[in-house]
């Protein structure tokens, strides 16, 4: 083929583009996402019935916080990596911000609890369950939003896709939230942060994989 | 860009031109650095404007033009050289002087074939391919022919250019 057959075939009756189709395919990836997340906090696992209390409610309420500024940043970030060439100007370790303020917060709740407390505040009964529901939650989301950036155009495969898992994480860890009884910032910062991070990594692993385009 | 962006056609025809210019010496001059051919820039180069032109919808209008379109050169140059990786034979250096000598305009073949891409696509995005992109008819006059509707014929010559990109990549490792 010639090449400017090909620049013929290509400018012929050429389509007007839309310009916001980017944002909106990725936007429902997300909202879908965020959907299946809740459903499976709500329903699957079934919503914490304990929230009349004050305190259960707050920490739910800073669990979503959490949760919800890490995947807020993360999109951010990602609409930024899924356009050619968008990863290369910014470094995304704002990301880190809400993982530092959780761990800065449950630091001060440790150091102020008393000691026999602070394996309870650290493991909960729940760490195991936590471990496995972030992830697994998570699968959906990612899926849905590995489709979104597809139709985009990552250059950088492994960022574009540690954003992803990222995004993944934070929408599952908001789900999980709902369900979740362990009432102690301590356990957020490591339980919550650690899940997400493997989503995360695991998001790295298989971008240059899946975004291939 | 922008104009061509909201479908001005000729001036969509000077761009591509304009680019394929650029994007020919780009690819040349990696490809020689990388110690490859030069003969597989036309093919580079092909790929790259079918590549820019499915995934225009990813320039953002308030970026620069030439940071995303080289973004886009660059990402399928790497992966390029890395599919390609020692699977074709080095061209001699005389040889490759005669390859590159007549070889600097829009002219030039490629080794890919536009027929067999197309022959890959499903029926009905051939179809739309056919009327729409090579016969120059308008939407609603090869809706009528194919006998689709007119949203029909956009969305299947859409996707199939965007199979043909796909398709474009010849197999190899990943």
């Amino acid at each position: 083929m010639k090449t400017d057959e090909l620049i013929g075939m290509l400018s012929t009756n050429v389509e007007t583009v839309d310009r916001r189709q980017m944002s909106r395919t990725l936007a429902r990836a997300i909202v879908l996402g965020a959907l299946v997340a809740l459903a499976a906090g709500l329903i699957v696992l079934g919503g914490r019935t304990d929230v009349g209390g004050n305190a259960a409610l707050g920490f739910t309420v800073i669990k979503l916080i959490f949760a919800m500024t890490v995947t807020a940043l993360a999109v951010f970030y990602l609409i930024r990596s899924a356009r050619p060439g968008g990863s290369r100007r910014s470094s995304a370790v704002l990301v880190l911000l809400p993982f530092a303020g959780i761990v800065g917060l449950a630091s001060i709740s440790l150091a102020y609890a008393p000691a026999v407390h602070s394996q309870t505040m650290l493991m909960g009964d729940e760490w195991l369950e936590c471990l496995l529901s972030i992830p697994i939650i998570a699968v959906v989301p990612f899926a849905l939003v590995v489709w979104a950036v597809r139709q985009a155009a990552p250059t950088h495969l492994r960022r574009a896709g540690a954003l992803a898992g990222l995004v993944a994480g934070g929408l599952s860890a908001a789900g999980y939230a709902l369900h979740c009884t362990a009432d102690s910032l301590p356990f957020v910062a490591i339980w919550y942060s650690g899940t997400i991070m493997l989503c995360t990594l695991a998001g790295a692993l298989l971008g240059p994989r899946l975004l291939r385009w | 860009m922008t104009a061509t962006l909201d479908g001005d056609g000729a001036a969509y025809r000077r761009l591509l031109e304009r680019l394929s210019a650029h994007l020919r010496s780009y690819y040349r001059g990696r490809l020689a650095r990388a110690g490859r051919g030069a003969f597989e820039a036309e093919d580079l180069l092909q790929e790259a404007l079918l590549a820019i032109h499915t995934r225009r919808h990813t320039y953002d209008r308030a970026e620069l033009f030439t940071p995303w379109m080289y973004a886009i050169a660059r990402y399928k140059l790497i992966d390029h050289l890395r599919r390609t990786n020692a699977s074709r034979g080095d061209v001699p250096i005389e040889d490759a002087d005669e390859l590159t000598s007549h070889a600097d305009h829009d002219g030039v073949e490629s080794s890919i074939d536009l027929g067999r891409l197309m022959a890959r696509l499903p029926a009905r995005m051939q179809r739309a391919i056919q009327y729409v992109k090579l016969d120059g008819l308008s939407v609603a006059e090869a809706a009528r022919r194919a006998g689709m509707t007119e949203s029909s014929v956009k969305i299947n010559v859409h996707r199939g250019l965007k199979a043909m990109s796909a398709a474009i990549r010849p197999e190899g490792k990943s």
